[in-house]
């Protein structure tokens, strides 16, 4: 319903000056007091009414100017030495302070400082007065109260024109003060001739500029630094090739794998594996295969594994992997996940491929982009992919133990926070990062932060916890710290995320062993029906018979639908009489 | 002579000290137990804190005087006693 208000005006009035004018006063609403209405008022003795005389003040926060810093070092030289004395020469400087030692001020004063100086030394060793009182309790946290936060510190952003994905980053394993992020345009055939191959190493006091370049035949997709040596980098590249950098012997790499040898298909993952040599990785890529190489010998693989479920070894059937998983605390074990959403857990001590491939896990609708273990219960771990977080356990192979809601956007990367067991960090495609603490809140992030407009491709966290960076679309690496409030463990936490997630495997299986139970009574039922309807027996149907089946279903839905409407249709048209009638007449009865 | 060894051994001999200094007025280090770059790094920069920190003093009050400076980091503790023309630079390790 709208409500008008029809003005009419002359068009030769249009534009004229307004001329007001004074008119008398006019009463137009007099409401008088009505005293009826106090009696449902209550007078209210004591009235608490708070009053300030302040300057109305807001916040505000900006960004300042980026700031262009160096860090410069200061040479000492030795100065302040009379003319005749050349500092050099040890000679004169010592005839000079000899000289020195042998005046009269200099014992004078000497002596009362010296007296001075006994007296606070012996102050400091009688009493320390920055003695910590109390050193045990400060480690209670009581940063619970404020609310989770999460501030950027630094941009970092691609210094090249034609911006790629920033698609990997890698820690430092050593304090974690430089960032090794990898490049590459991941679209198909959108790479431009002029978009550079090039990769960084970015050192977080300088941000401005990428400390060091990893300069590769073909763009890096993956990067990991190798836990052990911390020089040594290891990258897989968009051409299949798999090589390694070392810091020290600059940015060519040292070697690369045979194009023959290597992957047919961009490299997704590389993970360092634990060894003597310290010098083992592997490799998967969607092609899939997943490859283990030496660095130290990159002519050809040292071993293949075809990811082949129906176990026939070729690479026709094979999945194509997009990530790897490996836990230095299990090295027999690693997990891959693949592009058609399935996670398969392989063992490396398989001697065929089939024993290699142990179990595997299904839920996911689209290509499974990260993998990770719980670094605190190894045996439950994370998969993101499409648009679902889920945790599984390893005993569990029929359903994730618990999942995150499906969210608007694809997901894109996820990781476990070193730190605390029960708090893991997801991106979206949309460019947000979740927060997740279970066991603060399951059904929602308990922190959603937007770092940027476009697509968010990767995440790692420092291993402290604190900082976590992410790379983006156009190849910015956002670091972000995180309120410690997410950081540190919490009281109990261990034994309380240790809790949660037994109950949570225990309850799938107890799901798992109730479906298996329907299973078996429907297949005991239709085995008791078979006699009856041999129809069931017959195991394919031709598509026109199944599409001649699905619509007289659906058209035989649809009339009991519409019967039940018309009988409740019925029901209310009749008289509400006859209606309590009947109620009466069943109350009777 | 004697007397300035006899204070500086006194010095030396304390609980937790790990070196002594002494510079004059210009910054030259006269006599030193430590090694000689550390010694020209420290008469370099203490130099220029003494001076500010007496001008501070100074400023607020000109009656006043700087008497001793105490520098507390997380490993040492520099402590500096100035004089017209000298300062005594002690480092300690205060023990707890």
């Amino acid at each position: 319903m709208e409500i008008t208000y029809v003005y009419t005006k002359k068009r030769s009035e249009f534009g004229s000056q307004c001329n007001f004018t004074d008119r008398p006063v006019e009463l137009l609403v007099d409401i008088l007091p009505d005293p009826t209405v106090a009696a449902s008022f209550i007078q209210r003795d004591l009235c608490n009414m708070p009053v300030q005389c302040v300057q109305q003040m807001s916040e505000h926060e900006i960004n300042t100017e980026r700031l262009e810093t160096e860090t410069e070092g200061v040479n000492h030289v030795e100065g302040g030495w009379p003319k005749d004395v050349n500092p050099q020469e040890q000679e004169q400087t010592t005839r000079f302070r000899k000289k020195v030692e042998k005046e009269e001020s200099y014992i004078a004063s000497l002596t009362i400082l010296g007296s001075l100086m006994e007296h606070c030394i012996k102050q400091n060793n009688a009493i320390n007065i920055y003695e910590e009182y109390y050193e045990e309790e400060e480690e209670v946290q009581e940063s619970t109260e404020e609310p989770p936060t999460a501030k950027t510190l630094h941009v970092l952003k691609d210094p090249n024109d034609i911006k790629r994905t920033a698609t990997s980053l890698s820690w430092h394993p050593d304090g974690g003060r430089k960032l090794a992020v990898s490049y590459c345009c991941l679209e198909f055939q959108r790479a431009s001739k002029d978009m550079s191959f090039h990769s960084y190493i970015w050192n977080l006091e300088k941000p401005n500029k990428p400390q060091m370049t990893l300069k590769p035949s073909s763009p890096i997709v993956c990067l990991d630094y190798n836990p052990k040596d911390f020089h040594v980098l290891a990258g897989g590249c968009y051409n299949g090739q798999v090589a390694y950098w070392d810091t020290r012997k600059g940015s060519q790499p040292v070697e690369m794998s045979i194009i023959e040898q290597s992957h047919r298909d961009p490299v997704y993952k590389v993970i360092w594996l634990q060894s003597k040599t310290g010098t083992d990785c592997f490799s998967a890529s969607t092609d899939g295969q997943v490859l283990w190489w030496d660095i130290r010998k990159l002519s050809e693989p040292t071993e293949r594994l075809i990811l082949d479920i129906s176990k026939k070894g070729t690479l026709d059937g094979a999945a194509g992997a997009t990530s790897l998983e490996f836990e230095t605390t299990m090295p027999t074990k690693f997990m891959v996940g693949t592009e058609n959403g399935m996670v398969i857990a392989c063992n490396r001590k398989g001697k065929t491929p089939a024993e290699k491939i142990s179990s595997t896990f299904c839920g996911h609708h689209g290509p499974v982009y990260a993998l990770r273990r719980n670094p605190f219960y190894p045996k439950n771990f994370l998969s993101v992919a499409d648009w679902i977080a889920r945790i599984w356990s390893e005993d569990t192979k029929e359903s994730s133990i618990m999942w995150t809601r499906y969210h608007m956007a694809r997901l894109s990367d996820g990781c476990w926070s070193p730190t605390r067991p029960s708090v893991f960090f997801t991106t979206k495609m949309d460019g947000t990062l979740d927060v997740w603490d279970l066991l603060l809140k399951q059904k929602e992030p308990t922190l959603s932060v937007k770092v940027c407009d476009e697509a968010l491709y990767s995440l790692r966290v420092q291993d402290n916890g604190h900082i976590l960076a992410c790379g983006s679309q156009l190849g910015t690496a956002t670091l972000l710290e995180i309120s410690s409030g997410l950081c540190s463990l919490q009281r109990n936490e261990k034994a309380l995320a240790n809790e949660m997630f037994e109950r949570e495997s225990k309850r799938e299986k107890i799901l798992e062993a109730r479906r298996r139970e329907l299973r078996l009574k429907e297949r005991g039922r239709s085995d008791q029906g078979k006699e009856e309807e041999p129809k069931e027996a017959e195991p394919q149907e031709s598509t026109e018979d199944l599409v001649a089946r699905a619509e007289k279903e659906f058209f035989q839905a649809i009339e009991s639908e519409r019967k039940k409407r018309e009988q409740e249709q019925q029901k209310l048209q009749t008289p509400i009489s006859t209606v309590k009638v009947e109620e009466a007449g069943k109350l009777v009865s | 002579m004697a007397e300035v060894e006899e204070t500086l051994k006194r010095i030396q001999n304390q609980k937790g000290v790990q070196g002594i200094i002494i510079v004059n007025a210009e910054g030259i280090p006269i006599k030193t137990t430590l090694d000689n770059p550390t010694t020209v790094q420290y008469a370099g920069l203490i130099h220029q804190l003494v001076i500010k920190a007496r001008s501070t003093v100074r400023d607020m009050d000109p009656q006043n005087d700087l008497t001793f400076l105490r520098i507390r980091s997380k490993k040492n503790e520099i402590m500096v006693a100035p004089d017209k023309e000298y300062f005594l630079i002690v480092i300690q390790n205060p023990t707890d």
